[in-house]
């Protein structure tokens, strides 16, 4: 065990896997002697060499076009998109291709690809770098969607993308990069991609959250406490596939939800999951389930982003609405 | 590579002899953009402004080029074009509030053809063309003028805007300022092409490779490939041949990806110096005219930081108005609930009190 942060946990899981298997491969925008905006690559070149961690020309759809092409051929291409909000130009070769060569090859080719990139504000950056639009890829049946909370889960999230044999989307919230430090193994270790983590357990309200909003929900539980409130904290940790039964379990006990999310409102992931709960726990809920999510906005630019994201008071104000119900 | 002056500011082909004025006028926006820029780092350094990339070492690419248009040209930028928006007119209190994070830097004056900045690499180059045919269709004798690097040169949009400008045979000119870098990868790993300029033929357009720290010789290619354009004979790529003499944005470090000799070798061939020595050869640069411009800059990027840093805080309506002409019940609705919760924003840790989720 060594205290690592997110980065340098996910680093971590590169080296490992690019140990282990020479058919795994990096590439993107300044991942090589540059060690990727963030450093998240950092010294992977130094050791795997030019070939298999690749300095590409700068544009994303090619990345990920060149990415699929490997993986058809038997690699293992970890692209490297720097910011989410730089991602638009994958979505026909990730849409049109990547989520779909198994099945409309009835199996005889797939493509085992991981295209990770840091997304969210609140880190005070230029427009266009402070996107949340998981859910606009969650849409796109065939792909994977996962996004870690915490060093630990993405080590061992990535991992698992890495050896899944279907496309991974793997999303970092890039504010969680370097503030939170925990005890991660430095061998390698699977975080099952699908499978959500009851983070605290609680009775009396059900706070639902992936990737960014989790220290929030975490602060905003603590703060309940204080006072009485015991809600149960549940990381989904992958939004495709989503572990709706865990939800479901949690919320079949405490009889009330709020999920927050950082993306915008309308058609939010948020919507999927109180859907999915109205479609089966309907009896079981003692309250609407709520949400709370940043507006149907772009993310403004950074004079305002304290606005836009959901804060901790934002979701304990839901939180008591639904308890009060 | 086309070029007017030396490294030294010798000629080295025919004297241009651009007007007296415009010459004065073009060492000036190079000193005001250069020392905007450092005073922009230097506020980034001290926390007063966020991320921004600088413009130190292309000053003549900008200048040159961005003096040889007519105020009803257009310009698309990319972002790192500092020197093209001042000469324009674009206030520099506009430039620091943007990269201050506030909005309200993108407000371009409404006598102004220029656009803010683009920050997804290479987007502004098929729009550049849109507009350039708009005005083929309108009869307009001007032309769209479009800015990106050497790395947009890579992505989908170029080749896709630079077709389309070919195909439909388009007033507009693509200025490509090769500073050598895309953040840590060298040009020679954006594209196999010997020049950015040749790629021009594969479109059936013209290209040009030019000095981009000679302003002379950018100038002079600008002006040409302009009236080229006005005349219907169809677009240029101009690769401006530079450097980027500072980080790609303060949030990055070059020593990681590129060497001193490098560095020293390109800042010997400093534009500002090159200019300098071709206008007191000409006896137009004198000690005393040096001081008086860097006193002018210097009062006015002071009047640019304070309007800047004293402008009224931000309004949370502001974030929804502007979404549509006019706002919708959804929006209203969330802009009401922001505004609550900004009025009943408890300590947090004492949220007794409080009524009213989300609708
Ligand atoms: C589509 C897109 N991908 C990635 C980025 C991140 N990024 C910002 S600038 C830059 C390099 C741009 O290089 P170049 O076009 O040569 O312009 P320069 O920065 O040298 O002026 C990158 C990769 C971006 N802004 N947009």
């Amino acid at each position: 065990m060594t205290q690592m942060n997110m980065v340098e946990a996910i680093n971590s899981a590169l080296k490992a896997e690019m140990e282990k298997d020479e058919s795994v491969l990096i590439l993107g925008e300044d991942v090589g002697k540059d060690g990727g905006v963030f450093r998240v690559t950092d010294g992977l070149i130094q050791k795997f060499g030019e070939e298999r961690v690749i300095d590409s020309p700068l544009a994303e759809s090619g990345i990920v076009g060149f990415a699929i092409g490997l993986a058809l051929y038997g690699f293992k291409p970890i692209a490297e998109i720097q910011f989410m909000g730089f991602l638009w130009p994958c979505l026909d070769q990730l849409s049109s291709h990547a989520s779909r060569i198994r099945n409309r090859t009835w199996g005889r080719y797939s493509v085992p690809l991981v295209l990770r990139a840091p997304y969210g504000g609140g880190v005070r950056a230029l427009e266009h770098h402070a996107e949340s639009f998981e859910s606009i890829l969650a849409h796109i049946p065939g792909l994977k969607v996962a996004i870690p909370s915490n060093p630990y889960d993405a080590k061992g999230l990535l991992i698992a993308s890495i050896r899944d044999p279907d496309p991974v989307v793997f999303l970092e919230p890039k504010r969680l990069y370097r503030g939170i430090k925990e005890e991660v193994p430095e061998e390698d270790y699977v975080e099952e991609i699908g499978k959500a983590k009851v983070v605290v357990e609680g009775e009396d309200l059900t706070l639902v959250g992936w990737g960014s909003m989790i220290p929030k929900i975490l602060k905003a539980r603590d703060l309940m406490f204080e006072k009485g409130i015991r809600a149960e904290v549940i990381d989904i940790r992958s939004i495709s596939p989503y572990d709706y039964a865990t939800v479901h379990s949690s919320v079949e006990k405490t009889g009330r939800a709020v999920v927050i999310q950082e993306a915008p409102r309308t058609l939010g992931f948020a919507s999927e999951i109180i859907a999915r709960l109205n479609d089966n726990e309907m009896l079981n809920l003692k309250a609407p389930a709520f949400r709370v999510t940043g507006f149907d906005i772009p993310f403004p630019y950074y004079k305002m982003e304290h606005w836009a994201m959901p804060d901790v008071d934002r979701i304990i104000k839901a939180s008591r609405q639904v308890l009060k119900w | 590579m086309f070029q007017i002056l030396d490294i030294k500011g010798g000629l080295v082909s025919e004297d241009p002899d651009l007007d007296k004025e415009l010459l004065k006028e073009m060492y000036w926006w190079m000193v005001y953009a250069r020392m905007a820029d450092d005073k922009a780092l230097k506020l980034q350094r001290q926390g007063r402004m966020g991320t921004f990339p600088p413009t130190t070492g292309q000053e003549a690419a900008q200048v040159g080029s961005g003096l040889a248009l007519d105020k009803e040209d257009w310009v698309f930028p990319a972002f790192r074009e500092l020197g093209t928006y001042l000469l324009r007119g674009i206030p520099l209190e506009n430039m620091y509030l943007y990269f201050m994070g506030d909005v309200r830097g993108n407000i371009i004056p409404k006598n102004i053809n220029n656009l803010p900045m683009y920050v997804p690499v290479s987007t502004q180059i098929p729009q550049a063309v849109g507009a350039a045919y708009g005005m083929k269709l309108r009869n307009k004798k001007n032309a769209a003028v479009c800015y990106f690097g050497d790395g947009a040169t890579s992505k989908g949009d170029f080749s896709e805007g630079l077709n389309f400008a070919g195909v439909f045979n388009t007033p507009n000119i693509f200025i490509c300022q090769n500073n050598q870098w895309a953040i840590s990868v060298p040009r020679k790993k954006q594209t196999a092409s010997k020049t950015i300029a040749q790629k021009a033929i594969a479109y059936g357009i013209s290209g040009i490779l030019v000095d981009g720290n000679d302003v002379l010789a950018m100038h002079v290619a600008t002006k040409e490939a302009l009236e080229k354009a006005k005349k219907g004979e169809g677009p240029t790529l101009i690769e401006a041949f530079t450097y980027r003499l500072r980080m790609h944005t303060t949030a990055d470090d070059p020593t990681r990806y590129r060497s001193d000799e490098e560095l020293k070798e390109w800042e010997s061939r400093d534009p500002l110096i090159r200019f300098k020595n071709y206008l007191k050869n000409k006896g137009i640069w004198s000690e005393d005219w040096q001081k008086e411009l860097e006193t002018k800059a210097e009062e006015m990027i002071k009047k640019a930081i304070e309007k800047a840093e004293n402008i009224d805080p931000p309004n949370p309506e502001d974030m929804f108005i502007y979404m549509y002409s006019d706002i919708n019940p959804v929006l209203k609705e969330q802009l009401e609930y922001l505004k609550k919760m900004i009025s009943t924003k408890e300590i947090e840790e004492d949220s007794e009190k409080i009524e009213g989720g989300f609708p």
